[in-house]
């Protein structure tokens, strides 16, 4: 892009654009073949087909039994997100600012992100029981950490300026957080929270596929269990969509924040 | 050096610490020992698991699995980033679903692939190659933006050919980002593979995990967790340290 001179980009911008969305249409219709593809060569036994699977979704969003596992997932998933995102930025606000606690810890963090972490779930379980806890807990233990990690990257490179005028201006520790640390690190929390969604509700799906009753997770192995193949393929279709639909307005408000900020 | 060294002694000893901790909370009965036992207990425990034999055959069989959808997802994500990364085309198209695949809880396939696949080796394998290869996949395409364009030019007024260019120039230049994503890919690799076996599989260490926790055998349970944790972390911990060597020698170069 940066070798295209600026008449040229500003005459093809439209047609680019339009080239672009030809192709976003085309991989769209290329991943629906492939899916259908799947469904009939399979002859429905693994993957139902898009049609299908659509048609049999608009029946189950009527019936209160999926709202039921749905609303039991998203308050698992939402009180894992909400305490990960509030813990996760406190603790990488401290381990930024503090540049030795930082050094102890990060790499720390960075090991405990990378194991993996299902074969705790039974201690987990062991601990708070079968239930609701017991997902939170798990939801946690994956989203609190990338939190933590982008919010203490985000300080450590902070200009070192900002913290001194913070500091020159006797700003209580609260205060300090609020307009200078928080504001000046916000592409980085956007990020931050966007990974820290996506994996504590993996972490929260998880937790409800292995032993749970409640749930989309549990919905989905049960669907698996009873060989009912749309109830299985809506649920996942579900769950696709909306991660990658939060994800997407996510990246857009980063965006706007970096265009707004104008840093990094 | 020294300041990295005394930040190593401290999370040493913060570790040690709370291991201790832990001995001393089970041994005094504050953690009932039927939740969590003593560490020395765990590390007793696998010594004599792994030394009976019981589990080669799990262990081979997850490892062999997870080494499999590893070098698969580092020859595809390879491969796949370098296409791409040729037309910009593909690049337009590929760049919003790569930045938003990774929020998609991949796993949720898993179940999906079983009754694809049968139970077995293969949907794990697919289930590590679907988590690993894009982060690989990213990288490379990373990587290979980050070669400054100056040595492209530099292996053109050589002549250099296509595959000594990528031999000797590309290579070289993009590998600390590449290797960036063979680490995230083998600890994708790994997750996957192990998570797999552990919500729905007959054999391997995830399976052997779930196993002893649903027969209450605690014991055994904490003796593998341990083994399975143990040998992710060195692994990581090699890649990272091998991946510090590899940014510092770049920078000192």
């Amino acid at each position: 892009m940066s070798d295209v001179s600026l008449e040229t980009a500003l005459s093809s911008g439209t047609s680019r654009r339009r080239i672009r969305a030809f192709d976003a249409a085309v991989m769209t219709v290329l991943m629906m073949a492939l899916w259908q593809a799947v469904g009939s060569w399979t002859k429905g036994v693994a993957v139902s087909p898009p049609l299908p699977t659509l048609f049999y979704l608009f029946g189950l969003l009527r019936t209160s039994m999926f709202w039921d596992h749905a609303a039991a997932t998203l308050t698992a998933f939402l009180m894992a997100f909400v305490l990960s995102a509030l813990i996760g930025l406190l603790l990488g606000l401290i381990f930024g600012l503090r540049r030795f606690a930082g050094e102890v810890a990060e790499p720390i963090l960075a090991g405990f992100y990378t194991i993996p972490k299902v074969t705790l779930y039974p201690v987990v379980l062991l601990i708070f029981g079968l239930g609701m806890s017991a997902k939170v807990a798990f939801g946690i233990m994956h989203g609190l950490v990338p939190m933590t990690l982008f919010t203490l990257g985000a300080v450590r490179n902070l200009p070192p300026v900002l913290i001194r005028t913070a500091r020159v201006l006797r700003l209580s520790p609260a205060r300090m957080m609020r307009w200078v640390l928080v504001p000046a690190c916000l592409p980085d929390i956007v990020n931050g929270l966007r990974i820290s969604f996506s994996l504590s509700l993996l972490g929260v799906l998880i937790g409800e596929m292995f032993s749970s009753q409640r749930g989309l997770g549990f919905l989905l192995v049960n669907g698996m269990a009873q060989n009912n193949v749309p109830l299985s393929t809506a649920v996942v279709t579900v769950i696709v969509v909306v991660a990658i639909a939060v994800n997407t307005l996510m990246l857009r408000i980063g965006r706007r924040r970096v265009a707004r900020t104008g840093n990094k | 050096m020294t300041r990295r060294r005394a930040a190593l002694f401290v999370r040493i000893a913060v570790l040690a610490g709370l291991v201790a901790l832990l001995e001393i909370c089970c041994r005094t009965g504050i953690i009932d020992p039927l939740t969590v036992i003593p560490p020395s207990e765990m590390v007793a425990s696998m010594v004599d698991h792994l030394g009976s034999g019981e589990f080669n055959e799990s262990i081979v069989n997850t490892f062999s699995t997870i080494i499999l959808a590893f070098a698969l997802a580092v020859g595809l994500g390879t491969l796949a980033g370098a296409l791409v990364h040729r037309s910009s085309r593909l690049r337009d198209v590929a760049d919003p679903l790569l930045a938003s695949y990774y929020s998609v809880p991949t796993f949720i396939f898993y179940p999906l692939l079983v009754a694809l696949l049968g139970l077995g080796k293969a949907p794990l394998v697919v289930l590590g190659v679907l988590s690993a290869a894009p982060a690989v996949m990213i990288s490379t395409l990373s990587g290979l933006d980050g070669v400054p364009p100056v040595l492209i030019k530099l292996a053109r007024i050589h002549r250099l050919s296509a595959a000594r260019t990528l031999w000797w120039i590309i290579l070289p230049a993009a590998l600390p980002r590449l290797f960036t994503g063979f680490k995230l890919a083998l600890s994708y690799a790994l997750i996957g593979v192990i998570a797999g076996e552990f919500i729905l599989s007959g054999t391997g260490l995830g399976y052997a995990i779930s196993f002893a926790y649903q027969s209450f055998d605690n014991r055994a349970m904490y003796g593998l967790m341990l083994f399975v944790l143990l040998v992710a972390i060195i692994a990581n911990g090699i890649l990272y340290v091998w991946e510090g060597r590899l940014a510092r020698r770049r920078s000192a170069g």
